[in-house]
């Protein structure tokens, strides 16, 4: 991995997001990235999903295996790859808690948008450091240089 | 006996890239450990400090949980598939 690796995706996917976040606010939203990685790696559809964590899905949320299964079909029938997750913070700041880096995978994209009173604010990206001890944090970039 | 332990993509920079992998094992247990073994550098993102499979870390053989079998002392036989599938969680 790079120093400072770059996920590129458009206003589009970065709306769809914000959205996501807003449509389940006081929850937290979540959902899979689909896109490619090579070169460089680049979100290019959205695979919203439901939170599982019914008894606290304000501040937690949980995909299981089968649902990841399922974005993995997804990507796969669009021809792309499962590289990555977001999720929203409600009334909390868009950086990474420790429970989100004990419950981490490396490899992956972890974009994580706060809304704070119903209103999408920032949005980060981080990619969690290979030996499991930090998050790194991953520049967000418009596609072909828009 | 040779079985097929498939690797998701977020542990395939820890296997050389590779989406699957073959091993002689007679459990479930043999083939992670012969994996982690292998590849030493997957076993803390398998294994809490405690030795314990992460409760994030999901472990089919041929598409039965084995938290319904019998976990890591599930006996495989020849031609199965293990497969290590993620769940994701996280929150403020």
């Amino acid at each position: 991995m790079s120093a400072a690796p770059t996920l590129f995706f458009s206003e589009e996917i970065a709306r769809g997001i914000r959205e996501c976040g807003a449509r389940d606010y006081p929850n937290e939203t979540c959902g899979a990235m689909l896109g490619v990685d090579g070169e460089r790696r680049e979100v290019r559809a959205l695979f919203p999903l439901v939170n599982r964590r019914d008894d606290s899905p304000r501040n937690r949320f949980s995909v299981t295996a089968e649902d990841v299964r399922a974005a993995e079909r997804a990507a796969t029938e669009q021809g792309l790859e499962l590289i990555g997750w977001y999720h929203s913070h409600p009334d909390h700041p868009a950086r990474p808690s420790e429970f989100d880096r004990e419950h981490a995978w490396p490899w992956y994209s972890y974009v994580i948008v706060s809304v704070a009173a119903g209103q999408p604010q920032d949005m980060t990206s981080w990619r969690l450091a290979d030996d499991r001890s930090h998050y790194l944090p991953e520049e967000l970039g418009a596609p072909q240089g828009k | 006996m040779a079985i097929k332990l498939e690797i998701p993509t977020a542990l395939r920079p820890f296997t050389g890239k590779q989406a699957s992998v073959e091993f002689e094992a007679a459990t479930v247990g043999e083939a992670l450990k012969t994996l982690t073994t292998t590849y030493g550098d997957l076993r803390k993102h398998l294994y809490n400090d405690d030795g314990k499979l992460r409760s994030f870390v999901n472990i089919y053989v041929n598409d039965e949980d084995i938290r319904y079998l019998e976990k890591e002392n599930t006996a495989i036989k020849d031609g199965d598939t293990i497969s290590i599938v993620p769940s994701i969680a996280g929150g403020r």
